[in-house]
């Protein structure tokens, strides 16, 4: 608990505004308001929260299908990811990407990805271009635990220890690959364990205490922004809803006891209750961070309810670049 | 012209990637063996020695990897030629040159540029068997987002290459490894060829045939021997296959009023279908005979060359087709 006190608060600010975020999405849903799939980043906020906080403005991610938490803890804007999901023309993709594709170049976010594990190649390519620019920026590919079972996940961490990339592999081990139990689909408990198959450090933490996520995230940012090389974090973490949309409970493949052990430690009480103890912070304080947040969503709702959508004219528009040629 | 400089179709490759290396320092090589070996074709030869390790990378055999190097680095502002050794290999890589490269600018609304170019090196006639001998490049012009190039002479590599290198959008350039060693006119200063523009590469009044890479090259010949029974034959190659020259190859068929399109891939499902599809579509009236397609049988292509010579159209096949279009008026 060394961390300063502003630091403390801004990892709780980025994870309340992805619960928040997520939360409304999730309620949007419910009520049939956005199309497609939604798969809800609830209960992991102190892993993106906790890793991007320890991210530079120019640093890249890779993402994946559970990808809003990830964008907003980057620096997302609330109006125009709420406008992407509900595939409106002023999104982030213009309607294009929806939620498994949303991103933000700018903040260096390279996209939701609906292919589970192909994230973190091209965080690999990202990476590599951040070291052969020689500004010290880094590249961190976020990924699931079952997407250590494919393939371009090994092809990955390989190729990134190989030529000794400024990287950082961050697993979000919510103990399920879509519907299934991680024990029913590896022979290993920890993710970490494959780390030393590639040849990198690889650190295990808990995934709903950002405070622990942000001090390890920190420490492999600064080992890959020195020229150490890349470096796994694992965190044990757990998503409060379903693999896709908002039930979280009697589901046929985890218990309702296992949710209700996992949201009593919920990272942003946690960490709410701990910096009241310690004096940190009050009670009064987090209300107002909560009640300021909270408008700044039913902003975005509102913006994107009022969002003309993309009209036909558009389908063919970004499938290729016009500029040829120059830089 | 005697003082003509000549260079082989492989080494014009070679020189459009040392040139543009040369004018870009955003620009770096990555794929397998590429580096002190120069690639198993000689492709990236000298290239290491010249720029560096760090401009020309080895990789590990890992093709997903290597393209998805390729995003990650175009997606951030470089300018990458990233090489899968045998075409056979884009299989491999599928999900990261599909699903990634190919789609990324669109599902992020246009907010990405991707300055990647894809080499490979397709077609048979080496005796390579199936996994190393296919044409897949129908496979490649069907998605959306990419470009797709596949030169049929030395002139046309270099120029081709410099214009994938310097393309915003991916392309894919597939060599053919039956052409590497071919030689041909290349002019010593930088030029680029405009993607998407095709070339008559022989006038002809009679009949149109469009044939791309090496059967082009089997076109020419056949032509010159169609020339001796007075039929006259306009080569169309379209260099580029995606986007395609449709103007230029239907140009020429409203000219020539009958078309016969050839390709090494197997005839089922194969580009030709998209091109005779195109004719029909855009000069139906203008046609005496149906459209006619020559490929490969639809087979994997076989290893012994007793087989393979029988499998891989040639110029006695192109002669025998445009006799049949001919005699069909």
């Amino acid at each position: 608990m060394d961390l300063p006190v502003h630091v403390q608060l801004d990892l709780h600010r980025r994870m309340v505004r992805i619960r928040l975020f997520e939360e409304a999405a999730g309620r949007l849903a419910e009520s049939n308001r956005l199309p497609g799939f939604l798969h809800l980043y609830v209960g992991e906020e102190a892993v993106a929260a906790g890793v991007c906080g320890a991210l530079n403005d120019d640093d890249h991610i890779t993402s994946t299908h559970r990808g809003h938490g990830h964008l907003v803890a980057k620096g997302g804007d609330f109006n125009r990811m709420m406008a992407e999901l509900m595939g409106k023309a002023t999104g982030y993709c213009k309607g294009k990407g929806g939620s498994m594709h949303i991103s933000d170049t700018s903040l260096g976010m390279l996209g939701a990805n609906g292919i589970v594990g192909a994230g973190s190649p091209i965080a690999v390519g990202a990476a590599f271009a951040n070291r052969y620019r020689g500004r010290g920026q880094v590249a961190v590919a976020f990924f699931g635990d079952g997407s250590t079972n494919i393939g371009a996940f090994h092809e990955a961490a390989n190729m990134a220890c190989a030529l000794h990339l400024p990287i950082v592999f961050a697993c979000e081990n919510n103990e399920y690959g879509e519907f299934t139990p991680r024990d029913k689909t590896m022979a290993i408990t920890d993710i970490v364990d494959r780390a030393a198959g590639y040849g990198m450090p690889g650190v295990i933490v808990d995934g709903m205490d950002v405070i622990a996520v942000h001090e390890a995230a920190v420490e492999a940012v600064e080992r890959a922004r020195t020229g150490g090389g890349p470096s796994l974090i694992e965190a044990k973490t757990y998503r409060f809803y379903n693999h896709h949309g908002v039930q979280n409970l009697g589901l046929k493949y985890r218990s309702d006891d296992e949710v209700a052990m996992w949201k009593q430690r919920d990272p942003i009480f946690t960490l709410e209750d701990r910096m009241i103890e310690n004096k940190a912070a009050t009670r009064d304080q987090f209300d107002a961070i909560w009640a300021e947040l909270r408008a700044g969503i039913e902003a975005a709702i509102a913006f994107a309810d009022e969002s003309p959508y993309p009209t036909p004219d558009q389908i063919m528009v970004g499938v290729y670049t016009s500029m040829s040629g120059a830089n | 012209m005697a003082d003509e400089r000549k260079l082989a179709y492989v080494m014009a490759f070679n020189e459009a990637v040392k040139q543009q290396m040369e004018a870009d320092p955003n620009v770096f090589c990555a794929g397998e063996d590429i580096g002190a070996f120069g690639g198993v074709f000689g492709t990236f030869g000298g290239l290491q020695a010249k720029f560096g390790a760090d401009r020309v990378v080895d990789t590990p055999i890992s093709e997903q990897a290597i393209v998805g190097l390729g995003v990650g680095a175009a997606v951030t502002g470089l300018r990458p030629i990233v090489d899968l050794m045998f075409m056979d290999f884009i299989c491999v890589a599928l999900d990261q040159i599909v699903n990634q490269a190919a789609k990324l600018k669109y599902m992020f609304g246009g907010d990405a540029v991707l300055p990647l170019t894809i080499t490979t090196a397709g077609g048979g006639g080496l005796s390579a068997a199936a996994q190393h001998s296919q044409s897949l490049e129908a496979l490649l012009c069907h998605i959306p987002g990419l470009k797709v190039v596949m030169p049929s002479n030395p002139y046309d590599m270099k120029g081709l290459m410099t214009a994938c290198i310097q393309e915003n959008n991916p392309t894919v350039m597939i060599k053919h490894k039956r052409l590497l060693g071919m030689t041909g006119h290349v002019p010593e200063e930088s030029y680029s060829i405009p993607l998407g523009k095709g070339n008559i590469l022989r006038p002809g009044k009679d009949v149109t045939i469009v044939a791309y890479a090496r059967m082009a090259n089997e076109a020419l010949i056949a032509a010159d021997e169609l020339a001796k029974d007075g039929i006259d034959c306009e080569i169309i190659d379209p260099r580029t296959l995606q986007p395609l020259d449709t103007d230029l190859i239907v140009s020429s068929v409203k000219k020539t009023n009958h078309a016969v399109v050839v390709h090494e891939a197997v005839r089922f499902g194969g580009l030709g279908g998209e091109i005779a599809s195109q004719i029909q579509e855009l000069a139906f009236d203008y046609l005496d005979a149906p459209v006619t397609r020559i490929g490969a049988p639809f087979s994997p292509v076989p290893f012994s060359p007793a087989l393979e010579q029988h499998y891989i159209p040639d110029s006695k096949t192109i002669v025998q087709g445009i006799r049949d279009v001919m005699a069909r008026v």
